[in-house]
């Protein structure tokens, strides 16, 4: 049990940085916007009507934006640690409030084109693995490399004129339904499943080329069997380990698609925060979408250490 | 990390093929981008208001957009633009990366382990999020957005130099130099740069596709660079509302990135580690 929590801890030191990363960008550019900040928040609670010089002072007063600035830096970072994560300079809301709403809406985007990545990729995978260094593996390779030189906003706008334009058969943006879910998730989905077929591919062709596959086959074990027994675990092993690097094409992708596809997520709502300089919302955005990450990857190490126990014994 | 290979060992000839392949269309794309905007004379932000959206093929060989400005000329300097800031981006990436990571292959103890963690912080976020955060500070400028790409892309070029260091310096061969009283500078040029090369020049290839993919994807989101300028990524945003009546022109710039980012890759040759 001991080698399990080795990988976990990395995981919460790496939880950490993200946090002191984004705490520390967020508050310096707090402070390199051009203006005054206390005028900004002043400005975005009150209306900019009501924003006067002595509403300024009081927010100022308030929020302590006239003391040293080591002392305003301990103060941020303290209430980062607290999970305070202020309001919205646009809304007024708590980030907090916004960011649960948004995060529910991403993770159901994340979650459906995880799903459509592995109904593409690993069939196709497989296939090529089966027929290796045949038709199907080569037109696998081709389509992978293809799919990879394309930016996530060109898949998108590609299936967006074929599916919604031509073809009329899905709404090209919007959020409510599973259809709205189609387009975007499966956007992403052709962009991870170009690398998870690749994996799947290797890896079932190393398993089927393995010595312990051969004498599964020569003591007698029908194909279907010696697939299912030997092989399905084992190729499974790198093709979970590159699920990690994958939710870094997921996270990156995310805030282009769901800009794409006007889907009111967090990358969506991350990219509006740094267009409408709001710093609160930034932070909250950035940490949530880096705090998840890391989650993510600590549930991939359990699901390795559970696929393959020779990991955790090293 | 799995290394993942394209194909099961292909033949040598078929590699060079590919990377054959790669190169004609790289250098196609350069010539493109530096001789176009010379032998192009239309201005690229000349608007022919009368002449909106007009047809691929006709008065503009590529048509135009939709203020009637040339697609032929806006795309001629949009690929000298993106491979310019690609190949800044790459060296700002490859210099401090491939320096920390000798230093940390040479020295080895505290500054191998401080560059480590360096490293690591870098990689604790998914890099567009860094470069995000990054661009937050001026949106609209090159230079927060090259200082973020360049801090996120470093990490792979230390990585790399820092592990074939160490196992050159290593070798027996290199001993025997260092005791012949060779300096850092000789072994450096001699023994090591030969072992290098190759490898920094796969990733260098992967790093112009990568920066080329992200420079136009922040532009595509508004975070880059803006319109007028004409640059891949937003010339797509400009035309994004007419993608009804006019599909080939909103993915005529489309086109040129899978183009570019197809080149480097086939231009690398074997897929990243």
């Amino acid at each position: 049990m001991a080698g399990i929590l080795r990988p976990l801890a990395g995981r919460a030191v790496q939880a950490l940085t993200v946090a002191l990363l984004v705490g520390l960008v967020s508050f310096a550019l707090m402070h390199a916007l051009p203006g005054d900040p206390a005028m900004r928040i002043a400005a975005s609670r009150y209306g900019p009507d009501l924003m006067t010089a002595e509403a300024a002072e009081r927010v100022r007063a308030e929020l302590g934006l006239d003391r040293p600035m080591p002392v305003q830096l301990a103060e941020w970072v303290g209430r980062l640690a607290t999970f305070d994560l202020g309001r919205s300079l646009v809304t007024g809301a708590p980030v907090a409030e916004e960011l649960e709403i948004q995060l529910g809406a991403s993770l159901w985007l994340a979650g459906a084109a995880l799903a459509l990545s592995m109904a593409l990729g690993l069939p196709a995978g497989l296939l090529a693995g089966m027929r290796a260094g045949r038709l199907p593996d080569h037109l696998a390779l081709a389509a992978a490399v293809l799919l990879r030189a394309l930016p996530v906003f060109v898949t998108g706008l590609v299936l967006i004129i074929v599916f919604a334009v031509w073809l009329g058969w899905l709404p090209a943006a919007g959020f409510g339904g599973w259809r709205d879910l189609l387009l975007p998730g499966l956007t992403l989905a052709f962009g991870l499943a170009a690398l998870s077929s690749r994996v799947t591919r290797d890896a079932t062709a190393a398993v089927l080329a393995a010595p312990y596959v051969a004498f599964a086959r020569t003591k007698g074990l029908p194909e279907r069997l010696v697939v299912l027994r030997h092989g399905v675990r084992n190729a499974a092993i790198p093709v979970v380990a590159v699920l990690g690097l994958q939710l870094v094409y997921l996270v990156e992708g995310m805030v282009v698609v769901e800009s794409l596809f006007a889907y009111p997520g967090i990358g969506h709502a991350l990219v509006h925060a740094i267009i409408a300089r709001d710093v609160p919302m930034v932070q909250g955005t950035a940490l949530a979408m880096g705090l998840t990450f890391v989650l993510v990857n600590a549930v991939v190490d359990l699901l390795c250490a559970a696929l393959d126990p020779r990991q955790v014994a090293r | 990390m799995t290394a993942v290979t394209l194909a099961a060992a292909p033949p040598p000839r078929a590699r060079f093929g590919r990377r054959g392949a790669g190169a004609v269309i790289v250098a196609a794309l350069i010539a493109f981008g530096t001789l176009g905007p010379l032998l192009i004379t239309a201005d690229p932000a000349r608007q022919d208001l009368g002449n909106a959206l007009a047809p691929m093929f006709g008065d503009y060989w590529l048509g135009t957009d939709h203020y009637g400005r040339s697609l032929l000329a806006r795309l001629a300097h949009a690929t000298g633009l993106s491979l310019a800031l690609a190949a800044l981006t790459v060296a700002g990436a490859a210099v401090p990366g491939v320096a920390l990571g000798l230093l940390a292959a040479w020295r080895g103890g505290w500054t191998d382990r401080a560059a480590g963690a360096l490293a690591d912080m870098v990689l604790a976020l998914p890099g567009l999020l860094l470069v995000l955060l990054f661009a937050a500070f001026a949106p609209g400028e090159f230079l927060p957005l090259y200082l973020g790409l360049a801090l996120a892309q470093w990490v792979e070029y230390f990585r790399v130099t820092r592990a074939t260091a160490r196992s050159v310096l290593a070798r027996s061969h290199v001993e025997a130099a260092r005791l012949l009283g060779f300096g850092p500078p000789y072994i450096a040029r001699h023994l090591l740069l030969p072992e290098l090369a190759p490898v920094l020049g796969t990733l260098m290839a992967f790093g112009m596709g990568t920066a080329v993919l992200a420079i136009s994807t922040l532009s595509f989101i508004s975070i880059g660079l803006h319109p007028p300028t004409a640059e891949w990524g937003s010339m797509v945003t400009e035309l994004l509302p007419y993608y009804a009546e006019a599909p080939a022109h909103v993915l005529s710039p489309a086109v040129m990135i899978l183009l570019t980012v197809l080149g480097f890759h086939l231009l690398a040759g074997a897929e990243r580690p």
